[in-house]
């Protein structure tokens, strides 16, 4: 018993192993100087835990008594999550060493934060959610403050701490009164104690870890604390942020909402469906007057937050789904924009000014092209595939019956689509003046260019990703 | 008068609202907002424990237990936030957090 559960659980300890096998390894030999050693390590094994996890595991399994669930739901969102996180390591990792921010504590802690995510992406219990949630969010509150001499990444570690632990703090209370009226911690239970309807006490605590969840995916009205985050961090810190966490929240709230509270679906339908056109409008309308990409790219992950969160208000298998293949080609159009926003530079000096993207396509035509394809993948512009996931989680709400939700997500994506747009604007008719250099590094470029060539030959069959996220739904939701 | 369950929930809902204005509503110190999240999870304690005796489940006070662990590594974390915030501006006034505006 005792065996198979923790067979179960195998990748999870691998790499919580793994994390602080890394951390003594360096505090006793050669400190940051095994960094960058580290972080080819740590790329390597979680993308291997990525695959591992992707072509093992049958079906659904339960360990630790309904503690922690290994479905197919599961193992989508924690591929997404492993190859996403390995993806940014490498991608940040010669940034990193430039700015001599290489220190052998960020893979250890993404690493953690990592694992939190699958635990997290796993629950079956309120405490496993709760302890996967805060091992996630420990880890980021100290990545964010990573550049320890400079006021604005301290100020981003400072404010997403104490909105996130604000948030934890709103969960858990939410976490309370659900335990207290349901009269058990487990998922199951909970659904069982909901049959014939929610009591007022089960109502509040849904309210309550909703909205906690929603400051975790930086939905609208909770998105305060992204724009300062985003960036305050460190730029490969904020290529993660945008990226893995997004997808295990969002999965975790996917979890929360059908395996836990699935027979109320019309309790939390409204709030989703109001925390998805506050997003998705928000988003679209506050990044219009942005000048920095990097807030740019938080008021754009705000808005597509609110699209994933549109595909999970339609309350179906079909919603779940468009809301994982939302989600997939969400975090890799982002793994390769940010590889772009990594290697803005010049002299030597990262800058961030979309204005410095003026007449790039003049200077760098292959790069530029290739950042016009993920834009307009962005922005769900039809031949990329961007549109497809944009169209997923339409269909999927007008299937639900809510019509004017759909049509206003159109009519966000409209507005949204300037911003995009006028980026390549600049790069291809921006007046020419002392732009960004240009280079890249090896690792950002191949990172750029796969990612947008995704975008390009995915649109044939999306790489088979709306099959495997049909399956995955089809476990969660029943 | 017996104290009943609804006199723990209430207590608890009191102390977490506290909390929730302590850090909206002030604005003097960074360290009164730690104080105030330390307040919220405590109120979620009682209210576990609260329900743990009344249920005769003793789940509610195992999570009270991991509730307690994961708010002092928090407040370690954020205090050390905090000092390298503080080396870095020379103030803790929340007023003063205001570099990037959001």
């Amino acid at each position: 018993m005792f065996a198979s559960d923790i067979a179960i659980l195998l990748p999870e300890i691998i790499l919580s192993v793994f994390a602080m096998a890394g951390l003594i390894a360096a505090v006793y030999t050669s400190k940051d100087g095994m960094a960058p050693a580290l972080v080819w390590i740590t790329a390597a094994l979680l993308a291997l835990m990525g695959i591992y996890i992707g072509l093992t595991g049958e079906g659904t399994q339960v360990a630790f008594d309904g503690m922690f669930i290994n479905d197919g739901f599961a193992r989508f969102a924690k591929v997404v999550i492993l190859l996403s996180a390995a993806a940014i390591l490498l991608i940040g990792k010669d940034f990193m060493q430039r700015d001599d921010l290489l220190r052998f504590e960020y893979p250890v802690l993404i690493v953690l934060a990592t694992v939190g995510m699958m635990v997290m992406v796993s629950s079956g219990n309120l405490m496993t959610l709760y302890m996967g949630l805060e091992l996630q969010s420990l880890s980021l509150y100290v990545v964010a403050a990573m550049r320890r001499d400079s006021v604005r990444s301290t100020e981003a570690g400072l404010k997403y701490f104490v909105l996130g632990a604000l948030s934890s703090g709103i969960l858990l209370y939410g976490a309370s009164l659900t335990y207290g009226f349901a009269g058990t911690a487990d998922f199951a239970g909970i659904v069982a104690a909901l049959e014939g309807g929610a009591s007022l006490g089960l109502i509040f605590g849904l309210a309550f870890m909703v909205a906690g969840l929603a400051f975790k995916v930086s939905a609208a009205p909770f998105h305060m604390w992204t724009p300062d985050v985003y960036e305050g961090s460190p730029t490969p810190v904020t290529a993660f942020f945008a990226t893995a966490p997004k997808m295990a929240a969002m999965a975790l709230l996917a979890r929360l909402a059908h395996d836990a509270f699935g027979s109320v679906v019309g309790d939390w339908q409204q709030i989703v469906a109001l925390l998805a056109v506050l997003s998705m409008f928000l988003g679209a309308i506050a990044a219009i007057g942005q000048t920095d990409i990097k807030r740019l790219m938080a008021y754009s992950s705000i808005s597509h937050m609110g699209f994933a969160l549109m595909g999970l208000a339609a309350g179906t298998e079909q919603g779940v789904s468009a809301m994982l293949i939302y989600m997939a080609i969400y975090v890799t159009m982002n793994v390769g924009t940010f590889a772009f926003i990594l290697s803005m530079q010049k002299d030597g000096r990262h800058i961030t000014n979309i204005s410095s993207l003026n007449a790039f396509s003049t200077k760098e035509p292959i790069k530029a092209m290739a950042l016009l394809v993920l834009m307009f993948s962005l922005a769900g512009v039809p031949p990329m595939v961007g549109f497809f996931g944009k169209y997923a989680v339409l269909l999927a709400a007008v299937d639900a019956g809510l019509n004017l939700v759909a049509i206003l997500g159109v009519v966000a994506s409209v507005i949204g689509a300037f911003y995009y747009l006028r980026i390549v604007y600049f790069m291809y008719f921006g007046e020419e003046r002392e732009g960004i250099d240009g280079k890249m590094s090896p690792l950002a470029y191949a990172g750029l260019m796969a990612a947008a060539a995704i975008m390009l030959l995915g649109v044939f069959n999306l790489f088979g990703v709306d099959g495997l996220a049909e399956a995955a739904a089809a476990t969660l939701v029943r | 008068m017996s104290i009943a369950l609804e006199h723990y929930l209430t207590v608890a809902a009191a102390l977490f609202v506290i909390g929730i204005f302590g850090i909206f509503l002030n604005r003097k110190n960074v360290i009164v907002i730690l104080m105030s999240i330390e307040l919220m999870l405590l109120a979620v304690n009682i209210n576990l424990v609260a329900f743990s005796a009344y249920l005769g489940d003793l789940t509610g006070q195992i999570f009270t237990l991991f509730v307690l662990t994961v708010a002092a590594a928090e407040a370690a974390i954020g205090l050390a936030i905090l000092v390298c915030f503080f080396r870095n501006r020379g103030t803790i006034a929340v007023e003063d957090v205001n570099v990037m505006k959001g």
